[in-house]
């Protein structure tokens, strides 16, 4: 190859260690910039975002259908329980899966590759990773996932108000299920990040992130009534779960409290992850 | 500059590193050699950061590598070929690299080049051959244009043209001054790439020394003779510190006595010899004349030889 031989230094600089162009620094915003070079050059990114906008557009639209068109059939008890928002943005749950895996493969898929290690040698205080990734990450799955929502939401109620039975933004506590959608599935993003941190594993962060989020609260039925009553309400998923309903349901968290909970075991797990990505051989 | 001060660094209950002190000096390529699991790639990680002491420290310009406000410029490490995500195109790998130091995208393009990576560049780096994965790592070596680089094993999985491009490469980087550290366990490659070595066998220091004395102390002087008369020749060798042996009768294999002595010896008794030649040990040999000990000292009673080692 003719290009072998030219190894004089090329770049900005003149010869290292003497005075040339000044140095860059590695700092915050820069890290997050490579971040986002990082984020938005894999395949994985736009299959699993393109993947959790559909399903939460997709079949919070569908749901959307099938209610307005069953509805003269519906039994008038069914047609009393029909909650016209939890069924428009009931894709969540499966957008959530998505997310998650998302979130936990910003490290597991460092890790798994051993780019992990070239990016904490570029960033050798490595907190700035972290930051950067979650910041990052929880940036895009707000805004896309907000947006979604909202698609969903206004093309859903437009169907269902054929029937009479949509419900506007302004109503008392459908703004704030329909951004909730968004804060949410967001909080759950960085719940991935952190646990894919703490992990440095793929299969085993999506075992515990959905574990945690779809399990848990399945297990707790088990124990008896007035145990699960008492449990269930503090669970992350139903503690966070509690600020996109827009009628209180039977023990859960009242809407903030509850996502403030879940925002403080996000931020608890988020700690652990800094002071073991901080502490562990790489 | 490289300088490692007591290096020490233990898994559990196993020592990978102990109490070594080198210093890696700017403006010569310097090899990093030692049996496999004798420590090379955790102290190049350490050297980097990726690792911690568990006591001891290594420091790169005087500081250790996290304190480094510019790390990619000050140092460029190749610690494992494959420390890139497969789903990634070899462009973007470089390009989030450099961002972090705010380099620009020029460089990146130098980069690519310099390494010959310019038609694969866009693809995926999962189809990569070890090949194109060696020259990738050098590129991101050397993407800050940095001062010091430190290099595992990287002619593995290199073609010969490619070989004798990162020979020509690092010595002309050492030549403009730079600090150049390079493990390999090809000690042939290390002959002809290296001009100063470091050795080390099982986590400890056995040599650091320039490869020419390295050579000269590990061969054992030895001078072949071949004579139709080595009979009559064998007596008048004798003396004390030498010995001779052979194989063949009219070979021997004489050491304790150099050549020219070997030769006036020969002339003054009107023997003509056929060969008298000396023998140098290969890099390679004296290699595993060294570092033989660090294998066989495995056993329980081997602390008080192995401090003779490291002194």
């Amino acid at each position: 190859m003719s290009v072998a031989m030219d190894t004089r230094p090329v770049g900005d600089s003149a010869h290292p260690g003497t005075a040339g162009a000044p140095r860059g620094q590695v700092t915050q915003a820069r890290v997050l910039h490579a971040e986002w070079i990082k984020l938005r050059t894999l395949r994985s990114t736009f299959w699993t975002l393109i993947g959790s906008v559909t399903a939460l557009v997709g079949f919070g639209v569908l749901f959307c259908i099938i209610s307005a068109s069953r509805w003269p059939s519906m039994s008038a008890q069914e047609q009393h329980h029909f909650d016209p928002v939890q069924t428009n943005l009931r894709g969540y749950f499966l957008a959530q899966l998505a997310i998650g895996v998302l979130g936990v493969l910003m490290f597991s898929g460092e890790y798994a590759t051993g780019m992990i290690r070239s990016s904490l040698t570029a960033v050798p205080r490595r907190l700035p990773v972290l930051w950067a990734k979650a910041a990052l990450y929880a940036a895009v799955v707000w805004a896309l996932m907000t947006a979604a929502a909202l698609v969903a939401f206004l093309v859903g109620q437009g169907l269902l108000a054929s029937r009479h039975i949509g419900v506007s933004l302004t109503d008392p506590g459908v703004a704030r299920a329909v951004f909730g959608t968004g804060l949410y599935l967001t909080v759950v993003g960085l719940l991935g990040v952190a646990v894919g941190a703490i992990l440095r594993n793929t299969a085993g962060g999506i075992a515990t992130v959905f574990g945690v989020l779809l399990i848990l609260p399945v297990l707790a039925e088990a124990l008896p009534t007035s145990w699960n009553n008492a449990i269930s309400p503090w669970l992350p998923s139903t503690a966070g779960q509690s600020l996109m309903a827009v009628h209180h349901v039977d023990h859960t968290l009242h809407p903030w409290p509850g996502f403030v909970l879940f925002c403080a075991y996000t931020l608890a797990a988020l700690a652990g992850a800094a002071v073991l990505l901080k502490r562990r051989d790489a | 500059m490289i300088e490692a001060h007591a290096l020490t660094k233990r898994y559990g209950a196993r020592t990978a590193v102990s109490d070594l002190g080198f210093t890696v000096r700017p403006g010569a390529v310097t090899g990093f050699l030692g049996p496999n699991g004798a420590g090379k790639s955790t102290t190049m990680r350490m050297i980097v950061g990726l690792d911690s002491p568990t006591s001891g420290r290594v420091t790169v310009n005087g500081k250790q590598y996290a304190e480094h406000r510019a790390p990619l410029r000050e140092v460029g490490a190749m610690l494992e070929a494959r420390a890139v995500h497969t789903g990634r195109s070899a462009y973007h790998h470089l390009l989030a690299l450099a961002a972090t130091t705010g380099i620009p995208r020029r460089r990146v393009d130098e980069v690519v080049d310099l390494v010959g990576l310019r038609e694969v560049a866009r693809k995926r780096v999962g189809g990569f051959s070890l090949g194109m994965g060696q020259r990738l790592g050098i590129a991101g070596a050397l993407l800050g244009d940095p001062a010091t680089l430190v290099l595992d094993e990287p002619v593995n999985g290199l073609d010969p043209e490619g070989v004798l491009w990162i020979r020509t490469l690092l010595r002309d980087l050492a030549a403009e001054g730079r600090t150049v550290l390079l493990s390999s366990h090809l000690m042939s490659e290390m002959a002809l790439t290296a001009e100063h070595l470091i050795v080390i066998g099982r986590g400890r220091l056995i040599a650091d020394t320039s490869v020419e004395e390295f050579v000269r102390n590990a061969s054992g002087h030895t001078v072949r003779v071949r004579s139709e008369e080595a009979d009559r020749l064998r007596p008048l060798l004798a003396g004390p510190g030498v010995s001779v042996t052979s194989d063949e009768r009219t070979v021997l294999i004489v050491s304790g006595i150099s050549s020219d002595r070997i030769g006036r010896l020969a002339a003054d008794e009107g023997i003509a010899l056929a060969e008298l030649v000396p023998q140098h040990a290969s890099l390679e040999q004296a290699f595993m004349e060294m570092t033989r000990d660090a294998v066989e000292f495995q056993t329980p009673d081997a602390a008080m030889v192995d401090e003779e080692v490291a002194a």
